[in-house]
C-alpha cells in the first residue's frame, strides 16, 4: 500500500492513569502484600515499564479468601438474588461508562489493537455483566433444582490474552450464582483487573465478595490450592490445568477448565471462499494469534489448495502490524518476552521440520514484542506445529481430500477446543459438525463469543462450560 | 473457484444459455453475515491528516456529478457543469470531479457547458432508464443517441426482470448490443473505444450477494468497462458490502482475464466519512490499481459540498457552513 | 426319584460382545454373604482391562452414532430381557447380598425399572440440556450435548445388581461406551447382567465388563489415555484409593465422578447428574443470511 498510506492514527492514552504501584484488593480495599515483594508490568508493544505490582504471597492470599468467606457468610449468602443482579446490573453500566478507558488500558497492558479492545473485549465484558445479572434473581429456572445453592468461595485464576474478559466470564457468573471470588490475574496483564477493583468500589460491592490478588504462578497455585477455595476455574495452558486437577483430587472442591486448543479450520471447494479467507484470517491472527481456540490448523480441500493460499497470502498482505493503540492497526504486540520466545522457537522447529514458512512484507517496530503472520505450508500432522498449541500469530496448512479425511484430521489431536467449517452445503455443515470432536464449532464464521454462548472444551482443552445457563450451572450446585 | 481462463475457455462461456448458467452458479457463493462483517470492519479505518487529505482529493475525482430529476433543465444541467469544474470557485487547488451525468437529452448541453476537449467526462445513463423495460431496439436507440450528442460514457441498466427470471443469456446480449452501439456511433475523431459502457446491476432489486457476484461477472464477461451498483431511484441503492462483493468481482475478473473492469457505486453516497470508506474499501480489496478515477467512481450529488466542507475544515482547522459553498 | 443334577454356570468376562476367560487364565472364589462358595469369577488383568478399552472406543462411533430413539428401545429391551430372569438375579442378589428375597426381589425390580426409567431419558435429555442461543448477532447459535466417549465405571461393591445399574445406564443412555469394573465380593449379578447385555440388541462392545480385584484394574482405567470419563462409585468409602485415581484421571483429563464417602442406598429415584457427567456440551455457530 504506497499510493494510499494510512496516517497514524493513534488512541489518546491520556484517558488512562496508570498509577506507579498497586497494592492487592482484599475486602474492598487496596493494600500493599504482607511480604512487601512486586513486579513490574510491561507494556509489549513498547518495553516500558507500566506499574510495579504487588505479588501476593501466602499470608496475602489468605486473607483474600478469609476477606472472600466473611463477606459470603455474613453479606452476599444473604442478600436477595433481586440485589446480587441489581450490583452486577451496576457494575455492567460503569464498564460501558469507562468502556473507552477500559479499552486503552487493556491494549497498553495487553499489546492487542485498539479496535479489538474497543470493538470485541470490551463491549464483550460488559454484555456478560448484563447477561448474569439478570440470572442472579432466577437461580431456580436454572436447571439445578429448586433451590439451587452457591458454592461458597471461588478461586479463579485468568490468563494473559483477554484480561478483562476473562474476568467477566468468571465473576459474573459467580458472583450471580452467590459465590463470592477470589480471582488472580495474569502477572504481564494485571491492569485493567485492578482498574475493575475500582469499578466495584464505585458500583459500593460489599467489601470481600471481589478480591483480586496478583502474582505470577506460585500465587495462582496457592489460590486454587488453599483450603478454603470451595469452586475453582481457570483458564490457561493444559499443563496447568492438569496440575489443577491434581490438586483438587480427593476433595469435594469443585474445577472448571478452560485450557488449551489447536483447531482445525477447515475449508472446503465449495466455500464462500472471499468470507473463508476473512475466516482463516480472523481464526489466526485475532489478538494475534492468543487464543485458546484459534484456528491454527488450517485444513483446506486439496483440489482448492493454490488458490486459497494465493488468495490467504494477498489477504495478509494488508494486514497492518504495528502500534496497539492505532485505531488502524490489526496486529499488534506478542504479550511477552516469554511468549515471543516460544513462538519463535516453534517457528524455528516448524523451518527444521520441513514446513515451508512464509510471512508478508511487515516492518516491525524496533522496541517490543512482535512477530509478523506467519504461514507455514507443507504442514502435516506428524508436524510439531501442526500439534503443539504455539499461541502465536503462526498458522499451519495442511490439505485434505474428503470430510472423512477433514474429520480424522480434525480430531486427530489431544485438543477439543473448537473447530470451524467452510462449505456452501447446508447437509455437510451439520454432518461435519457432529463428528468434530470440539466444544465450539463455527459453521461459515470463526471466533464469535457472546454471553449467552456456551464455550468451553472435549478433551485435553478442559471441562465445564462458560457462558449461558451452563456456564452458571459450574457455580451452583443442586442442594447444600 | 476460478483459474486463469483462456479466451477459448471464455467464449465457451457465453456460448450458450446453459454454459452461462453453469458459469455463474459455479462461481463460489457469498456469506451475507461475512461480507457484512468485513465491510463494517473495514470502516473503522480511521484516515487522519494527510491522509485524509489525499483521500478527500481522490473521491472529489473521482465524482460522477449526478443530476437525474424530471425537472433537468439546460439551466440546471449547465450550474451542474460550473460545478464539475470548478468545485471551489474560491480555491483552485481542487481537483475537478471525473464526470457529469445526465439523461441522454441533456448530453449536448453539457457538452457544451464543459467546452470542448474539457476532461470532465459526459456520461449519460440509457437503455430506458432507471426501469430499463423497454424493447432492446430503444435501449440501442437511446444509447445511440446518446453517444452522437457526445456522451463519452454510457451507464445502461440491465434488465433484472430477465435476470431474476434466470435469462442470463438475455441480459448478456443486451449488454453486448448496448457495447456495440457505443462503439459504432464514434466517428473519426475519437480513438476508436467508443462510449465507455458503464453497467448498472441495480443491486437494491438482485436482494443477494450471490446475485450481485453472478451480475458482476455476466456484466464483464459481456464486456462492461464499469460495473455500478445502482440506478440510485431504488432504496438501497450503493452499499459498502455490494461494492466490497463487486470490487471481489473485478478484481478476480481481472486475475482470470486479464482485463481490469472499473467500479462505481452509486446513490446514497452523501459525507465525506462515506466516500473515504469506500477508498478504503478499494484499497484494501482490489488494490491500489482502482485508485484511480479511470477504475472507481462515486456517482452522487451532494456528497461534493460535503467533501469541499471537510476539505477546508482540513484546510482552517474550523468547521466550515454550508453557506460558503455553491449550491448546485 | 434322583433329584435332577444341575448345569452349573461359567462365570466370565465380557468384552466385545464376546465371554472370554480372563487373559491370565485366572479366577477368584465367589462366596455368598454366609461365606458359602457360590463361583469361580473370572480374575481380570490389566491386559483384560486394554481390551475392554479397546473394545469400547470401537464400539464408539457405532453407539454414538446410533438415534437417540434407537438407544431407548435398546434400554428398553433390556429391561425387558433382565424381567425374563428376574429369578435368576433374585436368587443372585439374595446370596451376594446377603437380603432376604422379598428385599432382593424389590431391588431387582427396581433394577429393571431403572433401565425403564433411563431408557426413557435418551431422545430427551438433549431437550432439557441443550439450548437455542440468542446470542447478539446474525447468528444461529445451538448448543447440544454429546457423550464425552469411553467411560471407566468402577461399579459399586455393595449395591450389586441395582447400584450397578444405576451407574451404567446412564453412562450408555447418553451414547457414551463403558468398561465396567464389577463389585469384588459381589460379582454374579453383573456377569448375569452382561448375559442380558449381549441379548438385548446392545452393540458388542458398548459395554464392557470386568470381574476381579478393582485394585488389578482401576488404577490401569483411571490412567488409560484413551478413557474419557471415569466413575468412581465402587471406591466409596476408600478415600485414598479414590484420591490416588482421581491423581491418575487428571493425565488426560478425564471428567470425574467422585466416589462418595459412603455407599447410598440407589433406591431414591436418580437426577440427572450421572448423565450429564458423561455429556460435553457442543456449541455450533451459523450466520443467518441470505
Amino acid at each position: 500500500m504506497t499510493k494510499f498510506e494510512y496516517a497514524p492514527a493513534p488512541e489518546s492514552r491520556a484517558i488512562v492513569d496508570i498509577k506507579s504501584s498497586y497494592g492487592l484488593f482484599v475486602n474492598g480495599e487496596f493494600a500493599d502484600p504482607v511480604d512487601g515483594s512486586s513486579f513490574k508490568s510491561v507494556n509489549p508493544a513498547t518495553e516500558e515499564v507500566l506499574a510495579e505490582i504487588a505479588q501476593a504471597g501466602h499470608a496475602d492470599v489468605d486473607a483474600a479468601v478469609q476477606a472472600a468467606r466473611r463477606a459470603y457468610d455474613r453479606v452476599w449468602s444473604k442478600l436477595s438474588g433481586r440485589d446480587r443482579g441489581k450490583y452486577l446490573f451496576r457494575i455492567a453500566r460503569i464498564i460501558q461508562e469507562r468502556a473507552r478507558e477500559l479499552a486503552v488500558l487493556e491494549s497498553i497492558d495487553n499489546g492487542k489493537p485498539i479496535r479489538e479492545s474497543r470493538d470485541v473485549d470490551i463491549p464483550l465484558v460488559a454484555a456478560h455483566f448484563f447477561y448474569y445479572a439478570g440470572w442472579a434473581d432466577k437461580l431456580r429456572w436454572a436447571g439445578a433444582g429448586p433451590d439451587p445453592k452457591p458454592h461458597g468461595v471461588a478461586g479463579q485464576v485468568i490468563p494473559w490474552n483477554f484480561p478483562l474478559l476473562m474476568l467477566a466470564w468468571k465473576i459474573a457468573p459467580a458472583l450471580a450464582a452467590g459465590n463470592t471470588v477470589v480471582l488472580k490475574p495474569a502477572e504481564t496483564t494485571p491492569l485493567t483487573a485492578l482498574l475493575f477493583a475500582e469499578i466495584c468500589q464505585q458500583a459500593d460491592l460489599p467489601p470481600g465478595v471481589v478480591n483480586i490478588v496478583t502474582g505470577a504462578g506460585e500465587t495462582g497455585r496457592l489460590l486454587v490450592e488453599h483450603p478454603g477455595v470451595d469452586k475453582v476455574a481457570f483458564t490457561g495452558s493444559t499443563e496447568v490445568g492438569k496440575q489443577i486437577a491434581r490438586s483438587v483430587a480427593g476433595t469435594t472442591t469443585k474445577a472448571t477448565l478452560e485450557l488449551g486448543g489447536k483447531a482445525a479450520n477447515i475449508v472446503f471447494d465449495d466455500a464462500p471462499v472471499d468470507q473463508a479467507v476473512e475466516g482463516i484470517v480472523n481464526g489466526i491472527f485475532f489478538n494475534q494469534g492468543h487464543v485458546c481456540c484459534a484456528g491454527s490448523r488450517l485444513l483446506v480441500q486439496e483440489s482448492v489448495y493454490d488458490e486459497t493460499l494465493a488468495r490467504l497470502k494477498r489477504r495478509l498482505t494488508t494486514l497492518r502490524v504495528g502500534d496497539p493503540l492505532d485505531k488502524n492497526t490489526d496486529i499488534g504486540a506478542i504479550n511477552s518476552h516469554l511468549q515471543l520466545a516460544r513462538i519463535r522457537e516453534l517457528a524455528e522447529v516448524g523451518e527444521a521440520e520441513g514446513a515451508q514458512r512464509w510471512s508478508p512484507e511487515c516492518e516491525l517496530p524496533d522496541r517490543g514484542f512482535w512477530f509478523p503472520p506467519t504461514v507455514f505450508t507443507g504442514v502435516t500432522q506428524a508436524h510439531r506445529i501442526a500439534r503443539e498449541e504455539i499461541f502465536g500469530p503462526v498458522l499451519s496448512v495442511l490439505t485434505f481430500r474428503t470430510p472423512a479425511e477433514a474429520v480424522e484430521k480434525a480430531n486427530n489431536t489431544p485438543y477439543g477446543l473448537s473447530a470451524g467449517v467452510w462449505t456452501d452445503k447446508g447437509s455437510r455443515i451439520l454432518w461435519m459438525s457432529q463428528r468434530l470432536r470440539a466444544g465450539v464449532v463455527w459453521a461459515n464464521t470463526f471466533n464469535r463469543f457472546d454471553p449467552t454462548s456456551p464455550f468451553g472444551g472435549y478433551k485435553e482443552s478442559g471441562y465445564g462450560r462458560e457462558g449461558g445457563r451452563h456456564g452458571l450451572l459450574a457455580y451452583l450446585k443442586a442442594e447444600d | 473457484m476460478l483459474s486463469a481462463l483462456d479466451d477459448a475457455r471464455l467464449s465457451d462461456i457465453t456460448s450458450s444459455e446453459a454454459s452461462l448458467r453453469r458459469f455463474l452458479h459455479g462461481l463460489p457463493g457469498v456469506d451475507q453475515v461475512g461480507a457484512e462483517a468485513r465491510a463494517a470492519m473495514l470502516a473503522t479505518r480511521s484516515i487522519k491528516t494527510t491522509a485524509k487529505q489525499f483521500a478527500i482529493d481522490l473521491a472529489i475525482s473521482m465524482i460522477d456529478l449526478t443530476t437525474l430529476e424530471g425537472q433537468d433543465t439546460p439551466g440546471k444541467v449547465r450550474a451542474l457543469c460550473a460545478k464539475a469544474l470548478r468545485p471551489d470557485p474560491s480555491d483552485r487547488s481542487v481537483p475537478r470531479v471525473a464526470a457529469v451525468c445526465v439523461y441522454p437529452d441533456l448530453v449536448a448541453t453539457a457538452k457544451e457547458a464543459l467546452g470542448a476537449g474539457s476532461d470532465v467526462k459526459v456520461a449519460s445513463v440509457a437503455t430506458g432508464f432507471p426501469s430499463g423495460r423497454t424493447s432492446l431496439a430503444v435501449k440501442e436507440a437511446d444509447t445511440r443517441d446518446a453517444v452522437a450528442a457526445g456522451a463519452d460514457e454510457v451507464d445502461m441498466v440491465i434488465d433484472r426482470g430477465a435476470f431474476l427470471a434466470g435469462r442470463y443469456g438475455q441480459v448478456f446480449d443486451e449488454i453486448v448490443a448496448v457495447k456495440q452501439a457505443c462503439a459504432r456511433a464514434h466517428g473519426a475523431n475519437d480513438d476508436g473505444a467508443g462510449a465507455h459502457l458503464k453497467v448498472i446491476l441495480e443491486t437494491g432489486e438482485l436482494a443477494t450477494y450471490d446475485n450481485v457476484r453472478r451480475a458482476s461477472w455476466l456484466a464483464m464477461l459481456a464486456g462492461a468497462d464499469f460495473i455500478k451498483t445502482s440506478t440510485g431511484k431504488v432504496v438501497p441503492a450503493a452499499t459498502l458490502p455490494v461494492t466490497l462483493v463487486m470490487l471481489e468481482a473485478v478484481r478476480d475478473f481481472r486475475d482470470a482475464i486479464g482485463r481490469q473492469v472499473g467500479v462505481k457505486p452509486a446513490g446514497g453516497i452523501r459525507t465525506s466519512k462515506d466516500a473515504i470508506r469506500y477508498l478504503v474499501l478499494v484499497n484494501e480489496t482490489a488494490g491500489e490499481d482502482w485508485l484511480d478515477p479511470d477504475w472507481f467512481r462515486l456517482g452522487a450529488s451532494s456528497l461534493l459540498n460535503d467533501l469541499l466542507m471537510q476539505r477546508q475544515k482540513m484546510l482552517t482547522g474550523r468547521y466550515a457552513g454550508p453557506d460558503y459553498f455553491t449550491l448546485d | 426319584m434322583a433329584e435332577r443334577l444341575a448345569v452349573k454356570k461359567t462365570y466370565k468376562l465380557y468384552i466385545g460382545g464376546k465371554f472370554p476367560r480372563s487373559e491370565s487364565g485366572r479366577s477368584y472364589q465367589v462366596s455368598d454373604a454366609k461365606g458359602r462358595f457360590l463361583a469361580n469369577a473370572a480374575w481380570a488383568t490389566r491386559k483384560d482391562a486394554r481390551d475392554a478399552v479397546v473394545a469400547a472406543r470401537k464400539a464408539y462411533p457405532g453407539w454414538s452414532g446410533a438415534t437417540a430413539y434407537n438407544r431407548g428401545q435398546v434400554l428398553y429391551r433390556v429391561a425387558e430381557v433382565m424381567e425374563g430372569r428376574h429369578a435368576q438375579f433374585v436368587d443372585e442378589v439374595a446370596a451376594g447380598e446377603g437380603v432376604a428375597r422379598g428385599k432382593a426381589e424389590k431391588l431387582v425390580d427396581e433394577a429393571i425399572d431403572r433401565w425403564v426409567w433411563y431408557a426413557g431419558w435418551s431422545d430427551k435429555i438433549a431437550q432439557v440440556v441443550g439450548s437455542s442461543n440468542p446470542v447478539a448477532g446474525p447468528y444461529f447459535d445451538f448448543s447440544v450435548p454429546e457423550p464425552t466417549g469411553v467411560v471407566a465405571v468402577l461399579a459399586p461393591q455393595r449395591s450389586s445388581l441395582l447400584g450397578l445399574v444405576s451407574v451404567l445406564a446412564p453412562v450408555i443412555v447418553g451414547g457414551n461406551t463403558a468398561v465396567l469394573a464389577a463389585s469384588l465380593e459381589r460379582p454374579l449379578p453383573a456377569v448375569t447382567l452382561s448375559e442380558v447385555l449381549a441379548t438385548s440388541d446392545l452393540p458388542g462392545g458398548v459395554v464392557n465388563i470386568l470381574t476381579g480385584r478393582v485394585g488389578d484394574t482401576a488404577a490401569w482405567l483411571a490412567a488409560h489415555m484413551d478413557v474419557n470419563a471415569v466413575d468412581l462409585a465402587g471406591a466409596a468409602g476408600d478415600a485414598e484409593h479414590a484420591r490416588q485415581l482421581e491423581l491418575a484421571a487428571a493425565d488426560n483429563l478425564k471428567r470425574v465422578v467422585r466416589a462418595p464417602e459412603a455407599e447410598p442406598e440407589w433406591t431414591a429415584e436418580p437426577g440427572l447428574e450421572r448423565i450429564t457427567a458423561y455429556l460435553e456440551t457442543k456449541t455450533v455457530w451459523h450466520p443467518v443470511g441470505i
